[in-house]
């Protein structure tokens, strides 16, 4: 096929006449050329027809040639429901059509509409209702039958991206209006992102006619256009859809495989407006098109829309159109008006000068099929008697090509989301947009303005609004533009009802008037309940094209206005965007401690906790269980060391900062000396346990307090919250990422501590159990805590982080002799447990107060205050409901239960495991669960549900497990 | 997105920021009745009405109070703390404490 067809220029301002590019569709192949989209290309081959409808199959080809309408849509090899109105064509583009069974032309599945009388509205949920399971039965046939295009499930990931932008003034659509605003605009020194979803800037400028001589569009364009290039404080972006208003002028632009997240200050929306078809018989029909359609195809791309042409209208664009299809020789056989008393305009009396055969007062009842069935042939042309009602005869035009202009719909997706409201106005026929909301105004078209100058005028006034807002400039906002009662470009009525149907009145789903009729028939007279019940407007385009035919119908089945009856809400998006755009690239950030390679190199397993990647065990994964038990013994019996890096850190500095902590924690810390740690337990204003540490006191006005790994972010914004209330003179600083540290425990720990550190006196007179000093370590500034999370002789050193790698390997080199092994969070999980100490989150769940953990010696009952005291106080006088308690399993061969197994008595669930692991040093499984309180005193026997059902003996044991006399950890 | 302004930070993506609930005076936790204080930590008016709430920005660890429209999700206006808290609270040991 050959490009030999097309007009000369200046038609086809788009297209590269130098450049032409072969592609395939249906696997023949076809030429265009650079700048052509695949429908434009297809056009100048005379192949109208694009895609099967979605219920009845029926042809269907292009209709607004704008990219928003469901009849372009076609598969591409990794793209199903791709608009061929807006993809361009590619050297060996690969497009097939889609939704049919066969071929394109014979497509097997169009029987269907011989049945469409016996699938009305409703038809699904009537038929396959009853009896239950006949849907399950049903849906892979219909879903077959109604489907759109198929994914490519071997598709291959591709870079998408996104970009932050920030303007001072954002305008979307780039017509005469958005141009005209951008420029307004800019001549305050406003930074201006101009966007427009086409190849060019100019909107309706680029096709449509705006004087008797067709130049004046054209010109204007040109000058406008080059204005906007010349000015350096605009920027403006093609083939880019804003596909989205959200809060405070958040858009989101999408233009390729970028997502630009655009914040604009003030946004002015000039997007113009929708060209709606009549509706009659067999108006899906290729070859019946809008007439803007047919505007864009001569003007931006050489193609003619046929040969011989009828144009229906309700307004005076029709008679433009006609001038245009008689420019490019296409015969006009007639103009039918569906107006009775016509205003003329000039460019409409410059048509009828030209002898064309025009009809007014007339509609086309019908359009026919010719010999391929797959095209218009002929329409028949009858006199209107009543609204929507015919004469019974008429006469039949041939014709290929019939262009509708009988009104527009503003594009209110983008003001709608934004909480605009849509109204019908019944004088201009027409959907308004009023309540657009702070810092968004609306401009042109969308806003009821047809005349060139009343457009341009409006923008300016809203681009004044805007820079005046940014305080930019300071005029005085013109009187709005008086909006046209009388100029309206809408017909009233272009519904025109026939006794065989298939008046389409929602192209996407195969929707007819009797469907929105029977619809209110069955009962759903809100068009809320007609759009989810007809799924009108539910389709691809969003009822872009249906909505404001439904709202009409509705309206006049159930005797009230078009204004009464309410319109759908809009969301985005505007329209169908890759998943790509949202999932983008993806960002995992992973925290690791300076020991972090060490681990690596040592072989260890890692886990993630949170963001931080965190050592499990030392050794295979084959070998895990042998790995954690030798650590565990290790420890008891030698030295271990382990990362403690992610624990978190806080400073509490400051004249206060005793008193804050007293507050703060349950514990009492205005009496605690320096030198010295306390354990730090953190409940909610509810009583519930939700953190734990140690306050260590380095100085009168400094404790450096320590937060579990996972909670350190909340305690430090809870501690400033709380401080941001009570005033206290303290500061409080989260230096979790500022330390790393480690945990040196077993008998031999301060054997091998003090060969690394030689000014703390580490004896056990002059650094005690619970003791906190400041020295040196390696020759690294540490702070040393001795504590005993797991039950044995320990130090823990904090060190500055990027200390952490050099303080392992000094720990490990002068452990050497000690046969110092490092140990993992398994591990430390298995010795604190063994020493009956809780782990917050794991042990304690959004209800656990101090009593039921029996954290009760952690509460300092004679403080005036903390956080939580009163609930505390409270529930100290109610029965305690469950209690944690240690328990062990003596039965070698049952499995060892898992964290929320259940525990049962008889049916009853009385409580669950919240940790339970083999000790190695107990040579039996041991836990803690949630026990009643009856049955928490040591002896009591429970029975654990554990995996796979099977029923598990525990006994309840006085906690801890291990070392009871606590003299381990005190060497 | 919207935005929200924080009086330390100016204006900010609201995704910068934690929500930290209604703000409400607590009570004197010593005097209250037990309902009283349970109404304070469990009840929460969520009122259709201008609210006065608890935010803090994320990334400055900074808490501020807003008043926002819940009807309209609009914010009314933002403000340091201190215009609420003017001064230091002091709580009153009880008659027969002792400080730890």
């Amino acid at each position: 096929m050959s490009n030999d067809s097309r007009l000369s220029a200046p038609f086809g301002s788009l297209i590269d006449r130098h450049k032409p590019i072969s592609f395939s569709f249906e696997k023949k192949t076809y030429q265009g050329f650079a700048g052509d989209n695949i429908a434009s290309a297809l056009a100048a081959n005379e192949q109208w027809l694009l895609s099967r409808s979605f219920k009845y199959h029926r042809p269907r080809g292009v209709l607004t040639m704008a990219g928003q309408d469901a009849n372009s849509m076609i598969q591409l090899p990794s793209d199903p429901n791709a608009l061929a109105d807006r993809v361009a064509i590619s050297e060996g583009l690969d497009v097939m059509g889609q939704n049919y069974s066969g071929s394109l032309n014979r497509d097997s599945g169009a029987l269907l509409g011989l049945f469409s009388r016996f699938l009305p509205v409703g038809f699904y949920y009537k038929a396959f209702f009853k009896p239950r399971g006949m849907w399950e039965k049903w849906a892979p046939l219909i879903r077959k039958k109604a489907g759109l295009g198929v994914i490519n499930q071997q598709y291959q990931p591709e870079y998408y991206d996104k970009q932050y932008q920030f303007y001072d003034v954002a305008v979307i659509g780039a017509g005469p209006a958005g141009l005209s605003a951008a420029l307004e605009a800019a001549k305050t020194g406003a930074e201006v992102l101009l966007v427009d979803e086409n190849p060019s800037l100019g909107g309706s400028l680029n096709f449509s006619r705006f004087d008797v001589e067709g130049e004046k569009g054209r010109e204007l364009r040109e000058r406008l256009v080059a204005e906007v290039e010349a000015t350096t404080n605009i920027t403006a972006m093609t083939n880019a859809t804003c596909n989205g208003w959200f809060a405070d002028n958040w858009l989101p632009i999408i233009r390729g495989k970028r997502l630009y997240k655009v914040r604009a200050k003030q946004t002015i929306l000039c997007v113009g407006a929708l060209e709606q078809q009549a509706v009659f018989h067999n108006n899906d029909l290729p070859g019946v098109i809008m007439s803007s359609a047919a505007q864009r195809l001569m003007h931006l791309y050489a193609v003619r829309p046929g040969n011989s042409a009828v144009v229906v209208t309700g307004n005076n664009d029709g008679y433009a159109t006609a001038l245009d299809l008689l420019d490019a020789g296409v015969e006009v056989k007639a103009i039918v008006d569906l107006r009775q008393q016509p205003e003329y305009d000039a460019i409409a009396n410059h048509a009828i000068s030209k002898g064309l055969n025009i009809k007014t007062g007339y509609a086309v009842y019908a359009a026919n099929k010719d010999r391929s069935g797959l095209h218009l042939g002929s329409v028949e042309v009858r006199e209107i008697i009543s609204q929507g009602i015919c004469a019974t005869q008429g006469e039949s035009i041939d014709c290929d090509t019939l262009c509708m202009s009988v009104g527009y719909t503003p594009t209110y997706q983008l003001i709608c989301q934004g909480g605009g409201q849509l109204s019908y106005n019944d004088d201009t026929s027409m959907f308004t947009l009023t309540n657009c909301p702070q810092d968004c105004q609306i401009a042109g078209s969308v806003n009821s303005h047809w005349q060139l100058d009343d457009v341009i005028a409006d923008a300016q006034r809203a681009a004044v609004i805007a820079t005046n807002a940014l305080q930019l400039s300071s005029h005085p906002v013109p009187e709005p533009v008086a909006v046209s009662l009388q100029h309206s470009p809408n017909f009233s009525w272009p519904i025109f009802a026939h006794p065989k149907g298939k008046e389409f009145v929602d192209f996407d789903e195969d929707l007819q008037i009797a469907d929105i009729i029977n619809a209110t028939r069955d009962g759903y007279e809100h068009i809320q309940l007609v759009k989810r019940y007809s799924t009108c407007g539910m389709g691809p385009s969003q009822g872009r094209h249906s909505a404001l035919a439904t709202a009409r119908l509705v309206a006049a089945a159930t005797n009230r206005t078009v204004a009464q009856t309410g319109v759908t809400t809009a969301r985005p998006p505007f329209s169908a965007e890759h998943l790509a755009h949202s999932a983008g690239r993806s960002f995992y950030p992973a925290r690791r401690s300076n020991m972090h390679y060490r681990h690596i190199e040592a072989g260890a397993q890692m886990l993630q906790a949170g963001a931080w990647y965190r050592p499990a065990y030392y050794g295979s994964a084959d070998d895990r269980q042998n790995c954690i038990d030798s650590e565990v013994n290790n420890v008891r019996n030698n030295v271990g060391l382990v990362d403690v890096s992610t624990l978190g850190g806080l400073e509490v500095r400051g004249a206060d900062a005793a008193e804050f902590l007293n507050r703060f924690y349950t514990f009492g810390f205005l009496k605690q000396p320096v030198g010295r740690a306390r354990y730090a337990l953190l409940t909610n204003e509810a009583g519930v346990v939700i953190d734990d540490g140690v306050a260590c006191r380095f100085s009168e006005q400094h404790y450096y307090v320590t937060a579990t790994t996972g909670g350190v972010d909340r305690v430090y914004q809870t501690m400033l919250k709380w401080n941001a209330q009570w005033r206290l003179d303290v500061d409080i600083a989260n230096v979790t990422s500022a330390y790393c540290g480690v945990n040196i425990a077993g008998p031999k720990a301060r054997e091998v501590l003090s060969k690394v550190c030689s000014d703390i006196d580490l004896c056990s007179e002059a650094f005690p159990y619970m003791g906190v000093r400041e020295g040196t370590v390696a020759a690294i500034p540490a702070r040393v805590i001795r504590v005993g999370f797991v039950g044995e002789l320990g130090y823990e050193v904090h060190v500055p982080q990027h200390c952490g790698e050099a303080l392992w390997d000094a720990l490990m080199a002068a452990g050497a002799e000690c046969a110092i092994k490092p140990f993992g969070i398994e591990a430390q999980r298995v010795l604190r447990l063994e020493k009956g100490h809780i782990i917050i989150g794991q042990d304690t769940d959004a209800m656990s107060n101090p009593a039921e953990v029996q954290m009760g010696w952690a509460i300092a009952k004679q403080k005036p205050f903390f956080v939580g005291s009163r609930s505390i106080q409270e529930l100290g006088k109610m029965a305690l409901k469950r209690s944690l308690v240690g328990f062990v399993i003596n039965d070698s061969k049952a499995p060892i239960p898992l964290e929320s197994h259940l525990v049962l008595d008889g049916d009853r669930m009385t409580g669950r495991v919240t940790s339970c692991n083999y000790s190695p040093t107990l040579n039996k499984p041991v836990g803690l669960a949630y026990v009643e309180p009856d049955k928490a005193e040591a002896g009591s026997c429970f029975t654990i549900k554990s995996s796979g059902g099977v029923m598990v003996d525990a006994v309840v044991v006085k906690l801890p497990f291990y070392d009871p006399e606590t003299q381990r950890q005190e060497l | 997105m919207k935005l929200l302004t924080c009086p330390l930070n100016g204006p900010r993506n609201i995704s910068e920021f934690t929500y930290g609930g209604e703000y409400h005076p607590m009570p004197d936790h010593q005097q209250v009745s037990a309902r009283e204080w349970a109404e304070h930590v469990f009840f929460h008016d969520n009122a259709a009405a201008v609210v006065t709430e608890w935010w803090c920005h994320s990334a400055s660890s900074y808490w501020f109070l807003a008043e926002r429209n819940t009807i309209s999700d609009q914010i009314v206006r933002t403000f340091a703390a201190d215009e609420i808290f003017k001064q230091r609270v002091e709580f009153k040991q009880p008659a027969s404490g002792e400080n730890q």
